[in-house]
């Protein structure tokens, strides 16, 4: 039988590789579509529905999830609608969200404030991976591939310029619609591990570090995934190491991992 | 049946009270070649991206290839190729040239169907014809100016359209680079048969093979000359000092 320790070491460390690769997979489109603040946005709309989920006495995934998807059903049609830039809209509606977030905090009361429960929301914990969110993880992921696999085209020409794109005969909407909700529904999985006030650094350390070694989208999208796994894995290493919240400890790395990429990059590199 | 029907259109800008063009009356018929010109800010671009659908119109009808462009706007654009106005990568894009090209044909292709090596030969072809073919595994981004024009060009004939919208093609190439893709503008539409409209600013290389030449200013069609190449060249340079374009 196995034990308790190397069950929890296992679960997190098959999260960890998980959302590693789900948000490095994600991160390709979120920064070739300028969709940046959207990460900081979902993960503040998932963080605010966890608060709230905690303050009502409801699974806090649950509502983390609906607040993700109530914000991604939001932002696509009224960026289409106003024809303002999706980036725009969720640079306006992140701070709203985390303005909830506290009010649902404060609502909340103080025993239940300071639990385990609610830390582990802000800062992540490799205690609160349990094997259900490894299945759905995995579930996540294949899923994920399968539509890349399948509209890589269609993706592909839309990451380059979506204007572009749709001069070619591409209806772009379902595809930026579809890339909005991965976005809430992968934030919303990593929230566990990662916390909500540090999963968007997952969401463009892992591309932006890809970005520094190649010109080729398609090896960018290859590598990024694997560098969201180091960037999770070594991450996590130091959590277990220093006792540390693990979503801190994979931000430093994946930041750590960036800043290396910057200074090693060959696309910086003068030839005399 | 025209290819390009334009029924009193008016195109107003979002946040604008002005429309950009207004009373746009406009029949083109299949392998035309016409050349859109007039002074900046007339209307030439907005006219442009009316007919591909970019810009839907506040009123009138745009019918291409016998569709309605506001309910089967992408099915037509299937059939369009479209090169925007001064297109420019940023240094860092990570898409090589051949991508680029290549994925002027993946609207044709349409869903769920790969790219195929057939696809992949007509894009170098085509690279080959606007003298880029040694440039298909350079990133796009580190191209100059012109060669990145010539690329967008290649992208919208890789579609192998009915219909070409070109703007401002030739703005950013050398003299020599302007008359050849003229010049092979001219034989496509003529041999293919396939429906152009470019809008330039200064039509010199173009009014030896375009046959039609419409004249924009302030939004408003204000001359449509579709006699010999003498007498087109004569009434653009007439109206060369108003539309302040220069020609040689």
């Amino acid at each position: 039988m196995i034990g308790e320790i190397p069950m929890l070491v296992f679960r997190s460390a098959a999260g960890a590789v998980l959302i590693g690769l789900l948000a490095g997979l994600i991160s390709v489109f979120i920064i070739r579509i300028k969709l940046s603040s959207m990460g900081f946005c979902m993960s503040h709309a998932a963080f605010a529905g966890a608060a709230l989920g905690v303050g009502l006495s409801v699974n806090p995934f649950t509502m983390a999830l609906a607040f993700s998807l109530a914000t991604a059903s939001f932002i696509g049609p009224v960026s289409d609608k106003a024809k303002i830039h999706p980036d725009l809209i969720t640079s306006i509606a992140f701070p709203l969200n985390m303005a909830l977030a506290f009010i649902f905090l404060t609502l909340t009361p103080g025993v239940v404030r300071f639990t385990s429960e609610v830390t582990s929301i802000l800062w992540g914990s490799v205690l609160s991976v349990g094997f259900q969110d490894i299945v759905y993880l995995a579930i996540l992921l294949a899923v994920s591939a399968v539509m890349m696999f399948l509209f890589w085209k269609e993706l592909f020409a839309i990451m380059f310029s979506r204007r572009m794109a749709e001069a070619d005969g591409i209806n772009t909407k379902p595809f930026i619609y579809a890339i909005l909700f991965a976005i809430g529904i992968i934030v919303t999985f990593s929230l566990k591990l990662v916390g909500g006030l540090l999963v968007f650094a997952l969401l463009f350390n892992p591309a932006a570090t890809a970005l520094q070694f190649s010109y080729d989208i398609k090896k960018i999208a290859l590598v990024s995934p694997l560098i969201g796994v180091a960037s999770c894995l070594s991450g996590l290493s130091l959590s277990f190491a220093l006792n540390w919240p693990a979503g801190a400890c994979i931000v430093l790395a994946s930041t750590l991992g960036f800043a290396l990429s910057v200074a090693v990059s060959p696309k910086r590199r003068i030839r005399k | 049946m025209s290819v390009i029907l334009l029924k009193n259109i008016s195109t107003t800008y979002q946040g604008e009270k002005k429309p950009a063009i207004h009373d746009i009356n406009l029949m083109v018929e299949r392998g035309e070649f016409l050349c859109v010109v007039g002074p900046n800010g007339a209307g030439k671009t907005t006219l442009l991206e009316t007919i591909v659908g970019c810009l839907k119109p506040v009123r009138g009808e745009v019918k291409v290839l016998g569709f309605n462009m506001a309910s089967d706007g992408v099915k037509v654009r299937r059939k369009i190729g479209y090169t925007p106005q001064d297109f420019m990568a940023e240094p860092d894009e990570p898409y090589k040239a051949l991508d680029v090209v290549l994925m002027g044909r993946f609207g044709k292709i349409g869903l769920l169907r790969g790219i195929s090596r057939e696809d992949v030969e007509k894009a170098l072809k085509v690279m080959e014809m606007l003298d880029i073919h040694g440039l298909a595994d350079k990133p796009i981004g580190k191209l100059s100016g012109g060669q990145q024009q010539k690329v967008m060009i290649a992208r919208a004939l890789a579609k192998e359209p009915e219909i070409l919208l070109l703007d401002e093609p030739l703005s950013n190439l050398d003299y020599d680079s302007r008359m050849k893709i003229s010049e092979l503008l001219g034989e496509i539409s003529r041999r293919q048969c396939i429906t152009t409209l470019v809008v330039a600013h200064n039509p010199e290389h173009l009014l030896q093979f375009c046959q039609r030449v419409i004249v924009v200013s302030e939004g408003k069609i204000i001359s449509d000359i579709s006699s010999g190449e003498l007498e087109r060249e004569e009434a653009v340079r007439a109206l060369a000092p108003s539309l302040k374009v220069e020609l040689r």
